[in-house]
């Protein structure tokens, strides 16, 4: 099967080194969300893998072979920075842009007609750009990207600005893409959006690949977490269960991390158990963005990290990079 | 989908870039309109030459048949005064009724060695000399025949008579539509260069701006990209040019100046064609180039700033001082130069000032100096084209890559 596979990039603006060996792999019909602080490199990556930027060093490639200026023509890219001809009308301007990528302008008409009609703006292809709203000239950069049939898509920030309708049409379009066999890289700080549309994401920080995998094989790497609700027990009642972790208190209710070894619960739930009647027990799955904050503020703040991610990462997950700038308890 | 991505990997995607760029600007109301404005003040201009050309007024002068003999004195001396007149046998009634209503500038009376002149209110002045002339030749005449001479072998013996003058610098000989031609010529090609060069310089910021560049340049190479917007605007400038140039010839030869204009129309239109082409490809490679260096419509000025003023130099010499002075040591040089001599050398041509080998000559420096600025602004242009934000400097845009 075909991957777009970022491999070991590295780019540096001077003394600030924008990307350090960043590897990643989008396999065919695979959504592939791309997370990270600002400046922690998204962009930079997707400006090198569309030819717009230089790396350094490394390698971006397209079934096993580099991705060069010819491949490149098959890839739907939306900048960071949207971009269009203010003055040009939409209808024209996509006709261009198919044109550009190779398509004859009967094709490149029809392809136009296609995704204006299918992204919500063909009543406005003879008006110019800087007439539409924000939100449809968002859904014609979309098209842009869309309307030489690419056979991968690079987007960045694709959902920015978008009403929960256009959200939706993206969303779908997305998945549609994926599903004709298409890699679909895309950023976004939407990371609800990110967990329930994405097949794979990547977290990213200071240039590096911090974490990536499923969203569950990302929860993993992170020590469980619990809810007791034990309204009479006292405030020290969990120092019974030995290397578990306060995370929160809210009234009652307390969220626990407990440690991954097996069984590490039971001894929090009879600690609770022994202070008072416990109302309620259950697992809590961390969100991506509760995993997005500990994974960046554990590589942030490496010496206060009071856990390090767990030695035995279930398969799949790479977390080379947390582990390595982590220089805490492991180092 | 029928796609070949291999047939714009060269000028195929130059072509479609131009090709936008025509589309672009050709309906643009900002074209048209500066292409109207443009004819307008042509064939004004054209019509102001007509004028001029028309104060070479005919004098309308009336004699009687006694004062008939006159005739053909009176044409030979106003002819070297440099006047035209157009003389009329009337009786003197009726030469009397149309000087009053003034279709006769004089009517002359009386007999040749004796005669009055009528005139409504002024005489025109150079009438009044020409009859003055004629009035002391019949004196002399009288006084020669008194002395038993023959006045008419003492008139031919006189008119025989003349110096030779032996000029070393002879002055070149500019007569008024060849200046108004210069005049036209040079403004015209300011005026052209200038909004080309401009539009080129604001299209690629237009686009650094837009920041659709980056969503080009993930299809096309900068090179094709640059190559494309200067051809495009080159082809609609070109246009402009050509119509301009059709308005200035069409003009002239309606309003019928060509019989009487001494300038050289055919050769000056085709050179206003060659040297807006070249000076066009040189410039437009320029403001390309300048362009790129920054990011905002507002900072544009301040990167085209230098170039403006290198085509102003020639312009206002052209313009101020080639009319009057085709051989000015400053016209010549600036003639010569390249980038300068665009702008000026057109002038000298329509002031009919120049040496064909000088112009072929001039030319080709020029034509050899466009690889050199494709290669530099290529240059700059690539390596300044995606960086956005503050103003990149020249040497830096120069090095990097």
């Amino acid at each position: 099967m075909p991957a777009l596979e970022i491999d070991r990039l590295s780019k540096s603006y001077g003394s600030l080194r924008a990307l350090d060996a960043l590897s990643f792999t989008v396999h065919a019909g695979e959504i592939f969300g791309f997370v990270g602080s600002n400046g922690a490199g998204k962009s930079t990556t997707m400006r090198i893998a569309l030819g717009v930027l230089a790396a350094d060093s490394g390698e971006v490639r397209w079934d096993g072979a580099p991705l060069g200026f010819d491949g490149r023509r098959r890839v739907g890219y939306m900048p960071e920075e949207r971009g269009l001809y203010p003055k040009m009308k939409v209808g024209d301007q996509l006709v261009y842009l198919a044109r550009l990528h190779g398509l004859d302008p009967a094709a490149a008409r029809a392809s136009m007609e296609h995704w204006t009609e299918k992204l919500g703006v063909a009543g406005r292809r003879g008006d110019e750009v800087q007439k539409l709203s924000l939100g449809n000239q968002q859904r014609v950069q979309l098209a842009a990207a869309l309307v030489h049939d690419p056979t991968i898509l690079v987007l960045d920030e694709p959902f920015s600005g978008l009403d929960p309708v256009a959200v939706d049409v993206m969303s779908a379009v997305l998945r549609e893409r994926a599903d004709a066999g298409a890699p679909v890289l895309f950023s976004s700080h939407q990371l609800d959006l990110v967990e329930r549309l994405c097949d794979r994401v990547g977290i990213i920080r200071a240039g590096s690949m911090v974490a990536s995998g499923t969203v569950e094989e990302l929860r993993a790497t992170s020590a469980p977490r619990w809810l007791v609700d034990a309204p009479t027990a006292p405030e020290t009642w969990l120092s019974a269960a030995p290397g578990a972790r306060v995370v929160s208190r809210a009234g009652s209710r307390t969220v626990v991390e407990v440690p991954s070894s097996p069984d590490a619960e039971q001894s929090v739930l009879r600690a609770a158990l022994a202070a008072g009647p416990v109302h309620e027990f259950t697992r809590q799955r961390a969100s991506l963005s509760e995993l997005f904050r500990h994974v960046v503020s554990q590589s942030e703040t490496p010496d206060a990290a009071p856990s390090a991610p767990p030695a035995g990462s279930p398969a799949g997950v790479t977390t080379t990079s947390a582990a390595s700038l982590s220089k805490g308890p492991l180092a | 989908m029928s796609a070949d991505p291999t047939s714009l990997s060269g000028w195929g995607g130059v072509r479609l870039v131009a090709g936008r760029e025509i589309r672009q600007r050709i309906f643009a109301k900002s074209f048209i309109w500066s292409t109207v404005v443009l004819v307008v003040l042509i064939v004004a201009g054209v019509l102001v030459a007509k004028l001029i050309g028309q104060d070479t007024t005919v004098l309308r002068v009336g004699v009687t048949s006694q004062s008939q003999q006159l005739e053909e004195a009176i044409e030979a001396t106003a002819a070297s005064y440099g006047a035209t007149t157009e003389v009329t046998t009337v009786t003197e009634d009726e030469g009397r009724a149309q000087v009053a209503d003034e279709s006769l500038d004089a009517l002359v009376t009386g007999t040749p060695e004796a005669f009055q002149v009528v005139t409504k209110s002024d005489l025109d002045a150079t009438l009044s000399s020409v009859f003055s002339v004629l009035a002391q030749q019949a004196a002399l005449a009288d006084q020669i025949r008194d002395l038993g001479g023959d006045p008419a072998a003492v008139g031919a013996a006189v008119a025989g008579a003349s110096v030779d003058v032996v000029s070393l610098d002879p002055p070149p000989e500019v007569d008024g539509s060849q200046v108004l031609s210069g005049y036209i010529v040079g403004i015209l090609l300011f005026i052209s260069l200038q909004i080309c060069g401009q539009m080129v310089a604001q299209g690629v910021v237009e686009e650094k701006t837009s920041r659709v560049v980056e969503l080009l340049l993930a299809t096309v190479r900068p090179w094709q990209l640059m190559a494309g917007k200067v051809l495009g605007i080159g082809a609609i400038g070109l246009l402009q040019v050509l119509v301009l140039v059709a308005a200035g010839v069409a003009s002239a030869t309606l309003f019928g100046l060509t019989e009487t204009m001494k300038v050289d129309l055919g050769a000056t239109a085709a050179w206003v064609i060659v040297w807006f082409l070249v000076g066009f490809t040189m410039y437009a490679l320029l403001f390309a180039a300048a362009g790129a260096l920054v990011s905002r419509q507002e900072e544009v000025g301040s990167v085209t700033t230098p170039i403006l003023v290198l085509m102003m130099v020639p312009y206002i010499v052209g313009v101020s001082i080639a009319p009057w002075a085709p051989d000015s040591p400053y016209v010549q040089w600036l003639s010569y130069l390249p980038f300068t001599s665009p702008l000026i050398m057109p002038i000298r041509v329509a002031l009919g000032a120049v040496p064909q080998w000088q112009i072929a000559v001039v030319l080709l420096i020029n034509i050899l100096i466009i690889p050199v600025l494709v290669w530099f602004a290529g240059r700059v242009y690539s390596n300044a084209v995606l960086r956005t934000g503050g103003r990149i400097r020249l040497r830096e845009a120069l090095r990097a890559g």
